[in-house]
């Protein structure tokens, strides 16, 4: 099987660039969630439409960068 | 356009393909998010799991050599095996295997340049069907630890003082500022935020390419250069938690040939949590890129 429809794009999420990666393999969509700095990955998801994939990776996304403290310097 | 100083350690992913039923080749994936594995991988490859297999779960450490011994043979790779790794976020994690490797000795260690993420992109075969290996019928022999690549923390708390070592702390400027305390959406690992006094922020990323290849040498050169690093530089690279840095201290050392490099994989974690560690917040004092 080879990935197909590969696809990255930026998306900011309360103020975090996000950088979201779509493929298909086989019948399936695949998406995964990024912080852009540092590049840490966030959420990955399965789904049978582009669209569900990415929504899953972005809720998990949100849910997981609203716990994220920004501290005075 | 000058080659890199090692360049023996870096495969393309064209190189990958075509060795993937070699005997004497072994690839293995290793990822930050263990599950990426599942999802496909290289056919033929096995999976490491860095947080359970590519450490001591009980003790802060790297493998025992006894256990790195095990891995390795379970894992069908002998002394003379041509083991290529590879994984998610540009090869972090497979970087610090490759470090580990090294430590133990393992001489024919490589690294799939641009990683998982130049495989999908280029559209190659995935299997989706776990790999297993067949263990080793001799069993795997590591050499002693060699420490010359690992730093402690009184080697860095000495380096700090003296300031005859390039500090370079490879996370994000607001980890380095001290704004947060760990990469956007992951747990906090510290009690502290900052960076250790004196350190350069280069973050890990400068040393790559859009497509997750390595960038050229002479690139490689201006962006450390900058910072104050040279050929013979005594350099400690470190991050959150060692994988990063690795990453940076494989570029250092592998591809920039700066032998004096070493990475530091107690990181922030050890730094920000010790009493009484000296801690500079806010940017570079001396402004570097970041």
């Amino acid at each position: 099987m080879k990935p197909e429809n590969y696809s990255e794009r930026r998306v900011e999420i309360d103020g975090w660039p996000v950088n979201v990666t779509t493929y298909q393999l086989g019948g399936k969509w695949h998406a995964k969630a990024d912080n852009v700095s540092p590049g840490a990955g966030l959420a990955r998801a399965e789904a049978d439409t582009p669209e569900a994939a990415e929504q899953q990776v972005l809720d998990r996304a949100r849910e997981l960068l609203a716990r994220t403290k920004r501290r005075e310097v | 356009m000058s080659s890199y100083a090692h360049p023996e350690v870096l495969v393309k992913t064209d190189w990958v393909a075509g060795h993937a039923n070699d005997p004497n080749v072994r690839v293995v994936e290793i990822d930050v998010d263990t599950k990426a594995y599942d999802e496909g991988h290289v056919p033929g490859a096995i999976a490491w799991a860095w947080n359970t297999q590519l450490c001591d779960t009980v003790v802060r450490d790297i493998l025992p050599k006894s256990q790195f011994e095990k891995l390795m043979t379970q894992s069908g790779v002998n002394n003379d095996t041509t083991l290529v790794l590879y994984g998610d976020n540009n090869n972090w994690f497979a970087a610090w295997a490759f470090w580990q490797a090294k430590i133990y000795g393992h001489k024919d260690v490589r690294i799939m340049d641009g990683g998982r993420k130049k495989w999908l992109a280029e559209g190659r075969e995935l299997e989706t069907q776990a790999g297993s290996a067949t263990p080793s019928a001799k069993p795997y022999r590591a050499n002693e630890p060699d420490y010359s690549i690992r730093a402690f923390l009184p080697q860095v708390q000495q380096a700090q003082k003296s300031g005859r070592t390039v500090l370079i702390d490879v996370r994000s400027p607001q980890e380095f500022t001290g704004e947060i305390l760990a990469p956007p959406g992951l747990p906090e690992t510290c009690q502290r935020g900052g960076h250790i006094p004196g350190a350069h922020n280069v973050p890990w990323g400068r040393a790559c390419n859009d497509d997750g290849t390595f960038k050229p040498l002479e690139e490689l050169q201006k962006v450390y250069s900058a910072e104050g690093v040279n050929q013979s530089s005594p350099v400690i690279a470190y991050c959150r938690i060692g994988e990063r840095s690795s990453h940076t201290w494989f570029v250092l050392k592998y591809l920039m040939g700066v032998d004096n490099a070493v990475n530091y994989d107690g990181s922030w974690t050890e730094w920000g949590n010790l009493v009484g560690a000296p801690v500079e917040k806010g940017a570079e004092k001396s402004a570097g890129q970041a």
